[in-house]
């Protein structure tokens, strides 16, 4: 269907802002037909389209529950078997084969597809009740734990590839093909920046101290597909220019800059006036935007003034560049200043062979922070309005791979049938627990949550219904559910 | 919401024809096809609206459409209910009708419901040539279908660009790079009437041209230097990418452009060229990751040519038939699986088989015109001929020295010390052995001493023995098995008589009657101590012998001392026992030996061969050395073939794979098994042909098709108009934009045809156009009329690609290094970027020197992270035949502070300084010139010449910060120029090249 009129009107309004940023003056018709062009660049048609229902514009599709998303990727594929899908039978079924019945010939990656055995292996960590509301959870997350009364799970998660650049790409963008835009541009695009010094949608890559699994972050994990690509992702780096080309150079103080683009701006001006192209004055203000980002992105990025109480909530970590812990704080402090919606893309989950061993150091690792920035958003009154989820792409297998006997390592494999997943604050139920799985937590019994499901609950709880979030393309209108999707309305408020 | 769809609003007016393809087609598509069109399993109530004979037939007493009276038709009654049950489009699909759209479809009804078939799927002809009212104004054909539009609509033409404005858009357009002021002066002052299409012909013949153009077909081809996926590994296609520059500047015809790219093949006596040309179908992603089904891969390759060829040449979006048949268009999900076949016999795994390439690959060995081929080839000719020519001279010493050799007589040596570095102790056994016992260190270093009177001798012999006091029994002392590895022998003579008299042995051959593999006896006496000899798994002595260079031996007594080095990694890997031997005579190998007493009518082919080589690499020097210099020259051939590329290429199994349909498009959920052929609705193959990639090719470009030459001359359009005649340059279906200028898309269809595919009289045609030389000024009016430029009121006017813009500064600035073709290259980029990306696996290794000024089309292109000073490119990940436009402040970012600008403004700001004289003003508006094309007027002028002046009070009160201005970058700064002065043009040269006009092309 077209895009909706409000969310048109909507689109208007924040450009209009962008304008007014600019501080250059266009005409009436200069400034209907920039928009016009926008609108039309960003895909809309004069197609069917509902007219006349009252809903005043730059609202969304209803009162969203939150403003902003903090996603917390977890890339490689968190072991919901040990982590969060509680089975205290399995134990007494260590090496034993994985029923029929139960796996029942599904597909599985080519790295244990040709394994003889499919030898039980059971939970390595142990399971207390945490919370308020008791749910069992590993001890190796007992910040998560700490905060079990906050968070819901999903366990009945399930998704379709059993690869991980398909399954994330899928989890991120609702296709497992590149080339679709991904929930931050869908997003930025309906719902705009709520901060005219920063890009809407931020991007933190980091991964476990040990470099020990592979996974990649291809940019289409936060790319624009074939929205415009201003609604990308902007990637923060740790080290250098938290964004590329962000520095003036060396030889060019703020100052020398501030005159520079003083003199552009005036030379651009007469441009415009002699040309008439709308287009210049867009130019103009993505300048004069390029120089308030590069005061503000360094400001965001400078921790000097958190005091020491919160850094230690983070951990030690924090202070290291690219680490997990850091990225999370960002967030915080990117989410305070309205960022729309902050990625952190986190790898090192993928234990094949060496769950044993790393396992505990990737929990180690990012337990912590996670649950510091819950808390951190909570006491600053912001959790409410923030979205905050935590997963991977699919789960583990509850089988060995790798021969369970012998003494050689072993792991899980990836296992898309389910697998469990957390959200956080806005209009999330807090203390929830959300589906169940079969006994050896390898097909979903209860509740099941697909990706699409997800994504449309999450797309809800920023006001936004998703079969009317769309874009036209390749003659017909997308969505990030596909024509799938279903809210599940039993874990939101 | 203002529109300029000017057809769709064009209808909304009352009175007019409704005509079906441009004003209802668009409208039944959108809201009323999904349920009752094409795709039958989407189709409710069993009605499809799409083809009249449904439309009108009675469908249980009720009629969907009734032509003339609209109050009867089912449709237009379920149109304007007011009962949501009833309405149509139904209130829940979210989709609804504007009064507008109701009416046009009631006056469809009442004009009598004409229906037309999709306009793209009609085969186009020459529609006749509009006559206009002023016809001064057209220059060609194409003018008189643009200003017909525009004559109907009241509006004006824009008067042509001036000549500065034109001459740049036009280079920029057709080369990709601005012109010098000295051709801008040159043009400007050309007054003949032909100047313009002089220039025209001129930049066509450039090699830059197919630089230009190539740009646009790589996107479309999905090139890039990487696989994209997990890893992400290097790949080599650039000989695909240079074919494709070739090709365009050579003007290849459009049809055989297409011709050796899809099957060149399977053409008859293909050529390496034709072969490179299949390269286009290779350049899709690979997926190397772990756990990857390579069959699943293969499938998804097969794919993805199937939807870069339904984009590229057809315009279809006929991706959306992998798992159903198209919910708009008339495409089966059985078409797109018989296109799939044709594409689905290549000789390929899935895998990636051919290092970061897959199979098929091929060598690109020039075989022409490579001088560096040639002079090798040449010498091995010329060492091989040498050898020839000794022939007879080599036969005739050989039979002498078969002849005078005799069986060496050994004499074992009496050891007079020994010593082991790693402290072992050593027994003397009754034979003359040594058996080590006692400590086993990791790695050790035996000396062993002897006294002999022997002089003259030429050999020595080490025998490797067993003993029940071994780890199964030896010969060696290693752990668990008794191996050793011997990895080097030093050895001394020093006379008796006078102790100073010392020789180094040199060890001429080494022969061994058995070496481990990997472990040749070699090893011991060649140079690098990695290598040794080694016995594993034997259960007998085992015998080396070693010749020397020269024979040792002084008179009076030689004390002979020897050093056993077992030093590799692996531990304790020395000699449990052992004994030496010693004689005058040139020891033979025991195989070679074992042949000289075979007499020699008896022995076999391979003896004999064996003979000879010993004899021609071991006894007779000269010929050694002759046999030497064809093994180097042969060597040195295989090298520099191996160091040319391989690139990806198509070739065909011997017997084509079973194609299926895919259920839901899944790869391991075969349905009905199809082949090769071309899709229902379309022109079939001719009959009798055989149904494959070359049939597939030909019939692309058959002048029959409908859509190759529309959707090519389209994307012509929009190369130099920025928007193409239709829209959708990738869509042509139905769900596509309809053209704005639908007969002058057919007639340049049709022209192209005609005109036998030439490319480059297309383009010429395009830039001579009076449309295309219009100046793209615009007036509010015009603006509100037309925003987006549709009709053509005024010449284009838009970004150019970052690509263009950092060619651009390379230019200007004097850097650019121009070469065509070759391996990609690694400009500047920020610290640490592909690092990030792949978490420190591929580090970037930037270039230097010319590297870092080529044109951009050469910078290596790494699928996850592509080169970080472009922007608004295509993903180069799959088929992109139209590329987004935007402005952002990531943008701006990156023109005012990469490196390559600002080296750019320096080298630009040294350029004028040295050629402008010393008047400030002059030197700057010759900068401003240099990068627009234009002289600044006098407002221009004061705010670059005050911005100067504030910036050299700024520079020559920091000189440290004016050093680093001038530090970017790795070309020299001319030292005879002021730093200071210097410093604060570049910064002002800086502002010159973010100007807007500067990045835009006018």
């Amino acid at each position: 269907m077209a895009m909706d009129p409000r969310t048109e009107a909507q689109l208007i309004a924040s450009r209009r802002q962008f304008l007014s940023w600019s501080g250059v003056s266009i005409g009436g018709a200069a400034l209907a037909t920039m928009l016009s062009r926008d609108l039309l660049a960003a895909g809309a048609q004069p197609a069917a389209s509902a007219v006349g229902n009252g809903i005043p514009p730059g609202l969304a599709h209803f009162a969203p529950k939150a403003k902003r998303i903090i996603y917390m990727f977890q890339s490689g594929a968190p072991s919901h078997v040990d982590l969060f899908d509680y089975k205290p039978n399995l134990a007494a079924r260590r090496g034993q084969e994985l029923p029929e019945s139960v796996s029942m010939g599904q597909k599985l990656s080519t790295m244990t597809s040709g394994q003889k055995s499919r030898a039980v292996l059971p939970s390595i960590t142990k399971f207390a009740q945490r919370g308020q509301c008791g749910r069992w959870m590993s001890d190796y997350l007992p910040h998560i734990g700490s905060i079990a009364d906050d968070i819901c799970v999903i366990k009945s998660m399930h998704t379709e590839s059993v690869n991980h650049a398909p399954a994330t790409t899928f989890a991120l963008t609702g296709a497992e093909q590149p080339g679709r835009p991904s929930m931050g541009a869908w997003l930025s695009y309906g719902l705009g920046s709520e901060n005219s010094n920063l890009p809407a949608f931020i991007v933190f890559n980091s991964r476990d101290k040990e470099a020990s699994c592979g996974q990649i972050f291809y940019d289409y994990y936060w790319g624009a597909g074939f929205l415009p690509s201003k609604y990308q992702g902007v990637k923060f780096r740790s080290a250098g220019d938290p964004v590329l080309y962000l520095s003036n150079p060396d030889g060019i103080g703020a100052n020398a800059r501030r005159d520079m683009l003083d003199d552009l701006s005036q030379l651009n001006s007469i441009k415009l006036k002699e040309a008439g192209d709308p287009e210049i004055a867009t130019r103009i203000a993505a300048y004069e935007m390029a120089f308030r980002m590069q005061a503000s992105v360094p400001a965001l990025a400078d921790l000097s003034d958190e005091p020491k109480h919160i850094l230690e909530m983070y951990g030690t970590d924090v202070k290291r560049p690219g680490s997990f812990a850091m990225n999370c704080l960002l967030a915080r402090r990117l989410s305070e200043r309205g960022v729309r919606f902050v990625q952190l893309m986190h790898a090192g989950w993928d234990q094949h062979r060496n769950l044993m061993t790393q396992l505990k150091i990737q929990c180690d690792d990012t337990d912590q922070p996670a649950a510091a920035l819950v808390k951190d958003l909570k006491q600053r009154g912001l959790l409410d309005e923030t979205l905050v989820i935590w997963g991977g792409e699919f789960g583990r297998t509850v089988f060995s791979q790798g021969d369970i006997n012998s003494k050689g390592p072993l792991g899980r494999d990836h296992h898309p049938y389910c697998y469990s997943l957390w959200m956080a604050g806005g209009g999330i139920k807090p203390g929830y627990t959300h589906g169940e799985t079969d006994d050896y937590a390898y097909n979903v019994v209860k509740d099941g949550v697909h990706v699409h499901d997800l994504n449309a609950t999450i797309l809800n709880r920023l006001g936004i219904d998703h079969e009317k979030l769309t874009y036209r393309f390749q003659g017909r209108y997308f969505r990030i559910t596909d024509v799938h999707g279903e809210l599940v309305t039993p874990i939101i408020t | 919401m203002l529109s300029l769809s000017c057809a769709v609003a064009d209808a909304a007016g009352s009175g007019d024809h409704v005509e079906f393809n441009r004003d209802v087609r668009p409208i039944l598509s959108d809201t009323c096809f999904k349920c009752h069109g094409f795709d039958k399993n989407s189709r409710k109530a069993d009605l499809r609206l799409d083809i009249p004979a449904e439309a009108f037939a009675k469908h249980k007493k009720i009629t969907p459409i009734v032509p003339g009276k609209p109050l009867e038709s089912e449709v237009f009654r379920r149109m304007m209910t007011d009962n949501p049950d009833d309405l149509m489009p139904p209130p829940k699909s979210n989709l609804s009708l504007t009064p507008a759209q109701r009416d046009t479809i009631k006056r469809w009804i009442e004009q009598g419901a004409v229906y037309q078939p999709h306009w793209a799927f009609i085969p186009p002809k020459t529609p006749a040539v509009p006559t206009v009212k002023n016809a001064a104004w057209v220059r060609n054909p194409v003018d008189a279908f643009i200003l017909a539009k525009l004559e109907h609509e009241g509006i004006a033409p824009s008067p042509e660009a001036d000549k500065a404005t034109l001459i740049r858009r036009v280079c920029l357009d057709l080369t990709g790079l601005p012109p010098t002021p000295a051709e801008v002066a040159a043009f400007v002052s050309d007054s003949s009437p032909q100047a313009y299409e002089n220039l025209v012909d001129r930049l066509l013949k450039s090699p830059r041209y197919g630089e230009r153009m190539a740009i646009d077909w790589l996107d479309a081809a999905r090139y890039a230097d990487s696989n994209g996926f997990q890893g992400d590994r290097d790949r080599t296609m650039w000989p695909w990418r240079d074919w494709v520059i070739h090709a365009l500047n050579s003007n290849m015809p459009f049809d055989r452009f297409t011709v050796e790219q899809i099957a060149g093949d399977l053409l008859p006596g293909s050529t390496v060229s034709q072969k490179i040309a299949t390269g286009f179908n290779r350049n899709h992603m690979l997926n190397g990751e772990g756990g990857r089904i390579a069959e699943e891969s293969r499938v998804d390759y097969v794919m993805d040519r199937v939807e870069t060829t339904g984009t590229v040449w057809l315009g279809l979006t006929i991706g959306c038939c992998r798992c159903h048949d198209h919910k708009y268009d008339p495409l089966l999900q059985k078409d797109y699986y018989q296109f799939y076949s044709f594409f689905n016999n290549v000789a390929e795994s899935g895998a990636v088989d051919a290092g970061g390439n897959a199979n098929p690959v091929m060598r690109i060995v020039r075989e022409k015109d490579d001088a560096g081929l040639i002079a090798l080839r040449e010498n091995l000719a010329a060492a091989e001929a040498d050898l020839a020519s000794q022939q007879s001279q080599i036969d005739s010493g050989q039979a002498a020295w078969e002849k005078s050799v005799t069986p060496v007589e050994w004499t074992v040596a009496d050891i007079a010390t020994f010593k082991s570095e790693g402290g072992a102790t050593f027994k003397m056994l009754p034979d003359k052995s040594l058996l080590v016992s006692g400590a086993n260190p990791v790695t050790d270093v035996h000396e062993v001493t002897l006294r002999t009177d022997q002089v003259e001798l030429r050999s020595l012999r080490l025998e490797a023995m067993r003993d029940p006091s071994l780890t199964e029994g030896g010969p060696g002392r290693a752990l668990d098995h008794g191996n050793f590895v011997l990895d080097t022998i030093e050895a001394q003579a020093v006379s008796v008589a006078d102790p100073k008299l010392v020789k180094k042995i040199i060890f001429a051959t080494a022969h061994a009657d058995y070496s481990q593999p990997g472990w040749d006896v070699v090893g011991a006496i060649d140079k690098d101590p990695k290598t040794g000899w080694a016995v594993f798994g034997t259960k007998v002595t085992r015998t080396a012998q070693f010749t020397f260079a020269e024979p040792v031996g002084f008179p009076g007594g030689t004390e002979l001392r020897f050093r056993f080095h077992y030093q590799t990694s692996n531990r304790n890997h020395s000699m449990g026992r052992f004994r030496l031997s010693l004689t005058s005579g040139t020891a033979l190998p025991p195989d070679i030996a074992s042949i000289l007493h075979t007499p020699a009518d008896d022995r076999n082919d391979t003896q004999k061969k064996l003979l000879n080589d010993y004899y021609r690499s071991s006894v007779d020097a000269s010929s050694r050395d002759l046999i030497a210099a064809v093994a180097a020259a042969k060597r040195r051939l295989e090298d520099y073939e191996k160091s040319q590329p391989l690139t990806m290429v198509m070739q065909e199994l011997p017997k084509p794979r079973p194609a299926h349909i895919l259920i839901r498009g899944v790869w391991d959920k075969p349905g009905e098994a199809v082949t090769a052929n071309t899709p229902g609705f379309l022109p079939p193959l001719p009959a009798g042909a055989t149904a494959n990639r070359l049939a597939l090719a030909q019939w692309l470009v058959d002048p029959a098709n409908p859509l190759t030459a529309r959707v090519t001359v389209n994307r012509y359009w929009q190369t130099f108009f920025g928007i193409g005649l239709v829209k959708t340059s990738e869509d042509f279906g139905v769900q596509g934009e309809p053209p704005s200028h639908p007969d002058l898309l057919d007639w340049l269809a049709t022209h192209f045809i005609a005109e036998k595919w030439d490319v480059k009289a297309m383009h010429r045609l395009i830039v001579t156009s009076a449309a295309y030389r219009q100046s793209s000024r615009v007036t509010p009016e015009l603006l509100e009329r037309d925003p987006a430029n549709r009709l053509l009121a005024r010449g284009p006017r838009y970004r150019l690609s970052s690509s263009a813009i950092r060619d651009q500064a390379l230019l200007l600035s004097g850097m650019l290094v121009e070469r065509v073709g070759g391996p990609p290259v690694r400009p500047y980029q920020p610290a640490g970027v592909w690092e990030d990306a792949t978490f420190g696996t591929i580090k970037y290794q930037q270039g230097h020197g010319e590297d870092l000024y080529r044109r951009s089309i050469y910078t290596f292109w790494r699928r996850i992270v592509a080169p970080t000073e472009m922007f608004d490119t295509s993903n180069r990940n799959v088929c992109t035949v139209r590329l987004p436009r935007t402005n952002t402040p990531l943008q701006a970012l990156v023109l005012m502070n990469d490196v390559t600008y600002l080296e750019a403004a320096r080298n630009l700001a040294q350029r004028v300084m040295l050629a402008a004289g010393p008047a400030p003003e002059m030197r700057l508006a010759l900068a401003f010139r240099t990068a627009t094309g234009r002289a600044p007027t006098d407002p221009e002028l004061r705010i670059l010449a005050n911005g100067l002046q504030r910036e050299l009070i700024r520079y020559r009160a920091d000189t440290t910060a004016a050093m680093k201005i001038l530090s970017h970058g790795e070309s020299p700064r001319d030292p005879k120029l002021d730093p200071a002065e210097l410093a604060a043009y570049t910064a002002v040269v800086s502002t010159i090249l973010n100007l807007d006009e500067v990045v835009t092309k006018e």
